[in-house]
């Protein structure tokens, strides 16, 4: 991304240059109202920036939709409000095959073996808005990973979530990128969930990204003041 | 009291004789208002899909227009119809006044605002989020919008029976337009006008004893198809 700026009555989000590498798990960081999810929300094509260049390997994505969408079919966002369809969980988890015009067979066997990953089989009938919120969320991200997104965006996808479900769901997320080489950037307020499951970490504050960098950099001897604060938990911003 | 009291024996004697022109005012009147519910519906569900996707400051006009229609009295929407179907009317040539078609585009324009003004709301309510998640997903236009038409089945469900609910019981419209012609375009409703004015108050009273029995069972039917959507 190259001179990305996104306004509503006002500006809301700047960033200059961001580039993400294939493979990484990336976690964005950041006090609320930063533009964490914004930022998230113009890389999954669902927000237009009002200005800037932005490269999908290395190519400008087109103005054209039909194009847009064959791009945005790459990856995929689960959302901090988890939203599954009143239908059932197995349902739910074969949207994207489906929308992709995979066939029965391949359907029933992803599926099928998403669903025993994230421990959810027996509930395959059950209507998905009856689940729990660390089901539905394990659900959530079952489906948006079912057609092996290039990249999975994350907002807050452990927030209100116990501490079972959120090992659970850190799990899943450490495996999908480990064993399917799926680049994973993830928006938390957790700074500790950063820590424990990014490779690289980002830290926007105010629209504009104050300092990007290795997990381990960031968390020990980052550049800025303002990082500094923020991952020691002393935000004074 | 013991006026409603025959009415309620009338209305019994009426359907166990299984009297022909009361089972022709009958069939008459489900044909029209399903045919016309069916159609406000065909019109009604795109249009409030399409108004409820949009930013509520770009339909804010037309959304008060159709606000306003779901109000508009059924003597008003028959005489406007009257007016397009009269001989002299842009539409006269069809020569459909005074037929069921000419009832049930009456009842059609009744219908639609309803439809389409109730599934509007129910769309705008969770819509957008549906239509990102969808598009989050892989789905392109098409499939997103079919997404958000299938997530929001219970208020368009809703919407049909509020509709259906208004037509099957209209009088104003359907008189001005069938003109009430015995064994052509009586139905319940006017054929109770009629049995009042001709101080029939039994035979009145029996038949709204009818038309409250269908619409009981009509909107009974469609009740359990909506509670079915909940349920699967």
């Amino acid at each position: 991304m190259e001179g990305i700026k996104k306004e509503y009555d006002q500006e809301v989000l700047k960033v200059d240059s961001l580039e993400l590498n294939k493979g990484f798990i990336y976690g964005i960081i950041g006090p609320s109202g930063a533009g964490k999810s914004t930022l998230l929300r113009i890389i999954n094509l669902l927000t237009a920036p009002t200005s800037g260049a932005y490269y999908f390997h290395g190519r400008p994505v087109p103005g054209n939709t039909r194009e847009q969408i064959n791009i945005q079919r790459k990856m995929s966002l689960v959302f901090q409000k988890t939203i599954l369809f009143k239908e059932s969980v197995w349902n739910n988890v074969a949207y994207g095959l489906k929308a992709r015009g995979y066939n029965r067979e391949e359907i029933n066997n992803r599926v099928g073996r998403l669903l025993d990953q994230v421990g959810l089989s027996d509930l395959a009938k059950r209507r998905a808005d009856t689940l729990s919120g660390g089901e539905a969320q394990r659900v959530a991200i079952a489906r948006s990973v079912a057609f092996d997104p290039e990249l999975l965006l994350l907002d807050e996808p452990t927030a209100n979530l116990d501490p079972y479900n959120i090992e659970l769901i850190e799990e899943m997320i450490a495996t999908l990128n480990r064993q399917k080489d799926i680049t994973v950037v993830i928006v938390t307020h957790n700074v500790f969930q950063a820590r424990r499951i990014a490779d690289q970490v980002i830290f926007i504050d105010k629209g504009e990204i104050v300092e990007m960098g290795s997990a381990e950099k960031i968390f020990t001897n980052p550049e800025h003041e303002k990082t500094r604060l923020y991952v020691e938990g002393r935000v004074v911003f | 009291m013991s006026r409603l009291f025959e009415g309620i024996l009338e209305a019994f004697q009426l359907i166990i004789s299984l009297d022909p022109d009361l089972l022709h005012i009958v069939f008459l009147s489900l044909r029209v208002s399903i045919s016309a519910i069916i159609i406000a519906a065909i019109l009604g569900v795109p249009l409030g899909a399409f108004l409820g996707l949009k930013p509520e400051k770009k339909t804010r006009f037309i959304s008060k227009m159709i606000y306003t229609f779901m109000g508009i009295p059924p003597v008003v929407g028959g005489l406007i119809i009257y007016l397009l179907l009269s001989r002299q009317g842009p539409l006269g040539v069809l020569g459909l006044l005074y037929t069921p078609s000419a009832m049930i585009i009456a009842q059609v324009l009744l219908a639609t605002p309803i439809i389409t003004g109730l599934s509007l709301v129910g769309i705008r309510a969770k819509g957008p989020e549906i239509v990102e998640t969808a598009r989050s997903l892989g789905a392109d236009s098409i499939l997103s919008t079919w997404t958000v038409v299938k997530e929001s089945r219970l208020s368009i469900l809703g919407a049909i029976i509020t509709g259906f609910s208004r037509i099957i019981a209209e009088v104003g419209a359907v008189m001005i337009v069938g003109g009430n012609i015995a064994g052509r375009t009586r139905v319940m409703t006017t054929a109770i006008v009629l049995e009042t004015r001709r101080g029939n108050f039994e035979l009145a009273i029996g038949l709204g004893i009818i038309l409250l029995i269908l619409a009981f069972v009509i909107n009974s039917l469609l009740y359990n198809i909506q509670k079915g959507g909940q349920a699967n």
